[in-house]
């Protein structure tokens, strides 16, 4: 029966992988790859990786996917344009040859790598007891890679600031996007108000269980993000002009943090990023508190565009 | 491993530029530049903290961050490569903060304005980047390195708004990413194969066992794309040619030695035992390929941006030719010596000459409202400063002494030996000439009468803008003077022989008939005489050919395609060398 299930999935995340290369239409290709997404999601679950299942579907599936519902909806006007570029029958033949010389070449390596698998699974074990966190996840990413994970929440500022650079000057300071209008009593309004209360229980026990069992701080935040556009394309709630002072200080807020917890670690704990014993578990909390917001606001700023409305 | 004294100091030269990044974020505004003002100046007696550190400590710096060793924490290490990089690209950053205070000044009357803000964050985002990638220890590391590089590059390429310049940053972009991809599956195999991503702990183990063939291959073209090696270049002439000039001096000076450095580690550090002959010549091949068609399309460009673009297509070649030269055949690996040293000095003189370079091509373009070449008449005299930044970075570029490019070209050519050194030779030489014959084309027509009457600039230039891109540019003209150094640059001809000056003459000489021969239009001095005529008849076609390849290469298929042909093409010569 399980056999049988995953052999299904595997097929079906072939089959749409192809749907989304073949898909002729921008928004056809769009909602073969948040489909993509999602049945991926469910492939991580069967291989026992649930945080990455949880990231899959968070960020994979859903954040990305609906920036791409918003970016194909935007290139509706340019598609005629773009298929006409569509390059010839002997081009494209010779892509798929190519193509397939790569595929076959990283399945014969995929398939001579050693088994079992060399893993750190052990020496993660070995030392997860003094972080003080129980999923080992969790004391990867912010015990022993640490400095990847900081890095990180650095790089979505990067990708934020990319964003805004983009606006034009008259609309610079002002608030991103187009504004939203829906139909106050309608079903999109309906639902943004009734949705995002569950959805903020849902991530802020996502981010909970975190530090024990599957779950973070990118998922929760993931989950704010996607609420609170919720509200904003319902009309009922808009993004804050971006160069309000609040606006900068909570995106920055989550990195300052880390770094401040991660220079004390050099005078209380002898290492940049080392946790003094004892306070591994409350650091590591107060870490993971301070990103969720930044983390939120970033990716929520993100989907929400360049600054397109001048404040007046 | 354990950690050296000092090693801290590898972490603030990552992070403090970060910081200054988010500092300059959240305040805003005007307090961007200056916030970004006060970083450079620390960061860059960080970078000489670390030079001075590094005798104590055996030469090689090491950090273990949190405490936590390899493979299960990441280390942080900077060896002889790093020690030399982390104070050029310093150097570098500070010339170009200098100079873009007059671009990227807040206008007055505003609070805060958008390319003012972009700028001097992410200027600081790409030099803790690039920090972070001459000090990781660790291949995945490396790829948080690259991205954060990456993202911190790119808006810096539409910083004018312009539509085609968002069209140069897409293409930058999403040609970067697929390079990532490739540099990432490649890394998912090491790590499968060995369990760990540590660059020492990988330098001891591994094999050329079929996986780590593969990803020895697919990283190496992810890398390749990402620096753009001809033929996987078409991102970056109209990227580095479209963004504000000093935006282009530290995409073509800085960011391009990233991935380039990531290479150099790749085949030095990580695989130095699985790499082949044969793999290393195709690297240089393709250096070659960059060296002939970047410079012949370089002399056939209309707009002086878009020849210095291209010429960084070319210099980029040069930092490839080493590989083989560094191949030990008896080792059967690469192994560091004078090759590694000349190339790393190559890097250098082209960071510090081609930042340069950009500069006085947008000084220029400040001055006289264009950058058409054959219009450049009387600029000579309107902005000589700048005139003579650009000869003076041309001479660097060109490898006359005493120059580092003159002695990263001996010490290649020392590590050549005897045995086919006239093919490095004849390489190095062509590139040499077809280089001086465009910087000798440029400056003709920069010094030609102007056409109608005598040129006022347009707008007044900065002249701490002028001042900052000289420094550069003689900086990189004094390098060959490292040959008064230490080991192994000890070895290097005095730069100022009078045998090198003949040499020297020769190039000059050359280059100015190979403008004759090739260049797109002449100034008035040059263009008579039946015979000139009678040769560009045959050569001007001959270069029409290069730019026309050029542009097939640069299309988005074959393009892509080219990616793919390189990955199957680096593994085949891996599987064939052994």
């Amino acid at each position: 029966m399980i056999a049988a299930l995953n052999a299904a999935l595997a097929v079906l995340v072939l089959a749409l992988a192809v749907w989304t290369v073949a898909a002729r239409s921008t928004f056809a290709a769009t909602v073969g790859f948040v489909a993509y997404g999602l049945v991926l999601t469910l492939v991580w679950v069967q291989l026992q990786g649930v945080d990455i299942a949880l990231t899959e579907g968070a960020i994979g599936g859903g954040l990305t996917g609906a920036m791409l519902v918003a970016a194909a909806a935007r290139l509706r006007d340019t598609e005629a344009s773009a298929r006409a570029e569509r390059p010839g029958l002997a081009l494209r033949i010779a892509a798929a040859c190519v193509a397939a010389c790569v595929t076959a070449a990283l399945a014969y390596a995929i398939l001579a790598l050693p088994e079992p698998a060399p893993t750190l699974a052990h020496l993660t074990a070995d030392n997860i007891a003094s972080t003080g966190v129980a999923n080992p996840i969790t004391a990867v990413l912010i015990a022993f890679r640490a400095m990847d994970t900081l890095l990180e929440a650095i790089v979505v500022l990067f990708a934020m600031i990319g964003v805004w650079s983009l606006a034009p000057d008259r609309a610079w300071g002002g608030r991103p996007g187009q504004p939203h209008h829906a139909d106050p009593d309608g079903i999109l309004a309906w639902f943004a108000r009734v949705l995002p209360p569950i959805g903020i229980v849902v991530a802020i026990y996502i981010f909970w269980v975190g530090a024990d069992e599957p779950g973070g701080k990118f998922q929760a935040a993931t989950i704010l993000a996607a609420m609170w556009m919720l509200a904003v394309v319902a009309g009922l709630a808009d993004a804050p002009p971006v160069s309000r002072t609040w606006v900068r200080l909570a995106l920055v807020g989550g990195a300052v943090v880390f770094l401040a917890v991660g220079a004390a670690g050099v005078v209380t704990a002898g290492a940049f990023l080392a946790y003094p014993d004892g306070y591994a578990k409350l650091l590591i909390k107060l870490i993971e508190w301070a990103l969720l917001p930044s983390i939120a606001l970033a990716l929520a700023l993100i989907m929400a565009g360049a600054p397109e409305r001048p404040e007046r | 491993m354990t950690a050296t004294p000092g090693g801290l100091l590898l972490v603030a030269a990552v992070l403090v530029p970060f910081v200054g990044v988010l500092a300059g974020f959240a305040l805003g505004g005007r307090n961007a530049q200056r916030v970004a003002a006060v970083t450079i100046l620390a960061g860059a007696a960080i970078a000489a903290a670390i030079v001075a550190a590094a005798p104590d400590s055996g030469g090689t710096l090491v950090y273990l961050l949190g405490g936590w060793p390899p493979p299960l924490g990441i280390a942080l290490r900077a060896d002889a490569l790093s020690l030399v990089m982390i104070p050029a690209i310093a150097v570098v950053i500070l010339g170009i903060g200098v100079y873009a205070r007059a671009d990227f000044a807040t206008p007055e009357g505003v609070r805060e304005a958008r390319a003012p803000l972009v700028f001097w964050t992410l200027l600081l985002a790409i030099w803790g980047a690039l920090n972070l990638v001459f000090v990781a220890g660790e291949a995945f590391f490396e790829q948080v390195a690259l991205e954060l590089l990456t993202f911190a590059a790119v808006p810096l390429v539409s910083l004018d708004g312009k539509a085609e310049t968002l069209r140069a940053a897409l293409r930058y972009l999403l040609y970067a990413l697929s390079g990532s991809i490739f540099y990432l599956l490649g890394a998912v195999l090491v790590y499968g194969t060995y369990g760990t991503l540590d660059i020492a702990l990988l330098g001891e183990r591994a094999d050329p066992d079929p996986a780590t063939l593969v990803a020895a291959a697919l990283m190496t073209v992810g890398l390749a794309a990402k620096t753009a090696l001809f033929p996987l270049h078409l991102w970056l002439p109209p990227a580095h040619a479209g963004a504000p000039p000093a935006a282009s001096a530290v995409l073509s000076g800085l960011v391009v030695k990233g991935s380039w450095f990531l290479v150099v580690r790749l085949w030095f550090d990580v695989l130095p035992g699985v790499v082949t002959a044969p793999s290393a010549e195709l690297l240089a091949a393709l250096g070659a390929g960059a060296i002939l068609v970047g410079n012949v399309v370089a002399l056939r460009q209309e707009r002086l941006k878009l020849l210095v673009a291209y010429s960084t297509v070319a210099q980029i070649g040069y930092l490839f030719l080493m590989f083989p030269l560094a191949f030990d055949a008896g080792a059967a690996a690469l192994a560091r010596g004078g090759a590694l040293a000349g190339g790393t000095l190559q890097a250098i003189s082209h960071a510090l000459a081609k930042a340069a370079m950009f500069m006085a091509a947008g000084l220029v373009y400040r001055g006289l409202g264009h950058d058409r070449i054959a219009e450049l008449g009387g600029v000579a005299r309107a902005l000589p400063l700048t005139v003579l930044t650009f000869a003076v970075a041309g001479l660097a570029l060109m490898g006359l002494p005493p120059s580092g490019a003159f002695a990263a070209k001996k010490l290649l050519l020392d590590a050549a030996g005897m045995s086919g050194r006239w093919w490095w030779e004849t390489v190095l030489d062509v590139g040499g000439l077809l280089t001086a014959s465009y910087v000798v084309l440029v400056l003709a027509h920069a010094l030609a009468r102007p056409a109608g009457g005598a040129v006022e600039p347009a707008k007044p230039v900065s002249r701490l803008s002028e001042l900052a891109a000289l420094a550069l540019a003689l900086g990189s003209l004094a390098l060959g003077f490292a040959a008064l150094g230490p080991a192994p640059f000890d070895a290097l001809p005095k730069p100022l022989a009078a045998k090198e000056f003949g040499a020297a003459l020769v190039t000059l000489t050359g280059g100015a008939v190979l403008a004759v021969a090739l260049g797109r239009k002449l100034p008035p001095l040059a263009a008579g005489g039946g015979l000139a005529a009678a040769v560009r008849r045959v050569t001007v076609p001959a270069g029409a050919a290069f730019v026309r390849a050029d542009g097939v290469l640069r299309q988005w298929p074959v393009a892509a395609l080219a990616l793919m042909l390189a990955a199957i093409a680096f593994a085949a010569t891996m599987l064939l060398g052994r």
